[in-house]
């Protein structure tokens, strides 16, 4: 057998996270050049802002696209946490930060349910999270009847306050999800857990036979994504000031737009956490610059679609050549 | 002369409802022997494998391991003691790399806190054992940070062989490892399966070809409805009378030609 090492311009193509970091790279470039205000801390600050919710949920969205399935129900999950924790503060029942605390909880706790339905019972993640994704909206809008929690403590709205970096104004709560997904990349990347979910991803049969406690993993899969979200709930919170029952709508869908852009793929198996911040940031970036230049929003959300379908067919191209 | 095998089972019984897919199989692995089980198709050598290998729980029967009765609930529960499973096409994971295949299930950690509470991996360790088994089997040194769907097939059941070999200290079952091959990669899988013999460690292969049963095996267990019809000796039979017995059309009387065998107690 010949020894066949891989080179580095072959490594760097096999390297998922090329791809988008140069369409971000190109974007970024692009707005530069056609619009003035583009290139500014404060913008960049802004960009990181306006995608620090869709970019934390798509976390637990890539973990559950890695083991090959898909979460339709984590904007509901999250819009839920937010309504737990601010409703309880502000209700009196709970001190702040025991508040924050149940809201992280109830999250998790949905993640679970999400995860023992997927495994226990053997359901696809979709139908699963298509059911809960209903569930958690009524249970939502039944419990806020409908009204939108405001004059939050400060606890809740601490990770809103900034902090000088280098002469920007950032949010705490830019940092908490930034130093997310190092966590996460770590996890995925250098613990045997993380190496387990891509087994997983790949084939539950080889995890199975190579070991791996596959349903275990997988409940663990669905209930950390669960916590991520209700951490993506207190940054929501944070961020608008208000526990709003309509909050993450279109959430589940943008997080998933995020995964693929960055190169993660549905099939599962491969892709990088870091991949998914770029694609939120491809997201962010285009919908920030098309604004700049005055582009209408619709057009927007067109040429997000056409993005999606572009990173999905490279994702499908380059796993044909592969095989 | 008294051998004890060392993986045996007497009266494996498994129903799938109301298919009898075992039906009081017996089974002998003597120290450092190549034993080839072969078989028609539903005649029970899944079963029997998956039996021993943790994979299935038989209804009946016991498994001795060594002499001493053994019972495995998973697949787990057999690697732990020593027996290693190579699977036909289930072997490898695609997209992760040659080391981290080879040390799925059983990662090394970083020594001290940075193991224990960070939970980081070895990776370097992981990568240099690879290497090291890698070599000792002649599978060519290759890039170990290579994801494994990158590879020809040949050289993906090498991985999975490697990973047998380096952590069996039993009993390898190998179970039509060169069912996927073409005609030079299961050459290679063969030549790797010699070098495991010779390094002492019995195997169990599996397989419809042969032409590769005739090439590697000491002995021949022969499966049929669901129970062990003849042990053979390779060397007194030829293909065709094997393949005569295998299929029902030639009777022998059981397990002939197995002195060892009787020596351990058989009836």
């Amino acid at each position: 057998m010949p020894v066949i090492e891989a080179t580095l311009p072959r490594r760097l193509l096999s390297t998922p996270i090329v791809g988008p970091l140069a369409a971000l790279l190109a974007a970024c470039v692009f707005f530069s050049l056609n619009t003035e205000q583009f290139l500014s801390g404060g913008n960049f600050s802004l960009i990181i802002q306006q995608v620090m919710v869709v970019g934390t949920l798509a976390i637990g969205q890539t973990l559950i696209i890695l083991t090959a399935g898909i979460d339709l129900s984590n904007g509901a999950i999250m819009a839920f946490g937010g309504i737990v924790m601010t409703k309880l503060a502000v209700d009196g029942v709970l001190p702040p930060l025991l508040a924050i605390a149940a809201g992280l909880a109830a999250c998790a706790v949905f993640g679970l349910a999400n995860g023992l339905l997927v495994t226990r019972i053997s359901l696809p993640p979709f139908i699963v999270t298509l059911g809960m994704l209903n569930v958690v909206f009524a249970l939502t809008h039944i419990y806020s009847q409908d009204q939108t929690v405001t004059e939050l403590p400060a606890a809740l709205t601490y990770l809103g306050e900034t902090f000088r970096l280098g002469g920007t104004n950032v949010t705490y709560g830019s940092l908490v999800a930034i130093l997310l997904f190092l966590l996460f990349a770590y996890l995925l990347g250098q613990t045997a857990w993380g190496r387990h979910v891509y087994a997983l991803g790949n084939s539950p049969d080889v995890a199975r036979l190579s070991g791996i406690r596959t349903q275990r993993l997988t409940i663990s899969v669905y209930t950390i994504a669960g916590l991520v979200y209700g951490i993506a709930a207190l940054l929501l919170v944070s961020r608008t000031g208000v526990g709003d029952p309509q909050a993450g709508q279109t959430d589940n869908l943008d997080s998933i737009t995020a995964v693929v852009l960055g190169g993660t793929s549905l099939f599962g198996g491969r892709g990088l956490v870091i991949g998914t911040l770029v694609g939120a940031l491809i997201v962010g970036v285009f919908r920030n610059g098309l604004q700049l230049m005055g582009v209408p929003s619709i057009y927007q959300t067109l040429i997000t679609g056409i993005l999606v379908i572009l990173a999905v067919t490279v994702d499908q191209l380059s796993r044909r050549r592969t095989r | 002369m008294t051998t004890t095998p060392v993986l045996r089972a007497r009266g494996l019984v498994k129903r799938y409802g109301h298919v009898t897919a075992l039906d009081g199989a017996d089974f002998d692995l003597m120290p450092g022997e190549v034993l080839a089980v072969i078989g028609d198709n539903g005649a029970g050598k899944t079963s029997l494998i998956k039996a021993l290998t943790g994979a299935v729980q038989p209804d009946e029967g016991e498994i001795l391991l060594d002499g001493r009765p053994v019972r495995f609930r998973n697949p787990l529960d057999a690697r732990k003691h020593g027996i290693e499973t190579v699977y036909q096409d289930l072997a490898v994971a695609a997209s992760l790399d040659i080391a981290t295949n080879m040390f799925l299930g059983r990662e090394l950690r970083k020594p001290g806190p940075l193991g224990t509470i960070f939970r980081l991996l070895d990776k370097k360790r992981m990568r240099e054992e690879s290497a090291r088994h890698m070599a000792d089997l002649k599978i060519g040194l290759r890039s170990l940070t290579q994801a494994v769907e990158t590879l020809s097939g040949g050289q993906r059941q090498g991985v999975a062989v490697a990973r047998a070999v380096a952590f069996a200290s039993h009993v390898i079952v190998m179970d039509e490892p060169t069912a996927a091959l073409g005609v030079k990669e299961s050459g290679q899988v063969l030549d790797m399966i010699k070098r495991v013999r010779d390094r002492g460690l019995p195997v169990v292969l599996i397989s419809h070809n042969m032409p590769h049963v005739f090439e590697l095996a000491d002995r021949i267990h022969v499966q049929r409805l669901g129970r062990r019809v003849a042990q053979l000796n390779p060397a007194d039979h030829d293909m065709a009378e094997v393949v005569a017995i295998m299929t029902g059309a030639l009777q022998v009387k059981q397990d002939e030609s197995v002195p060892a065998a009787k020596d351990a107690g058989l009836s």
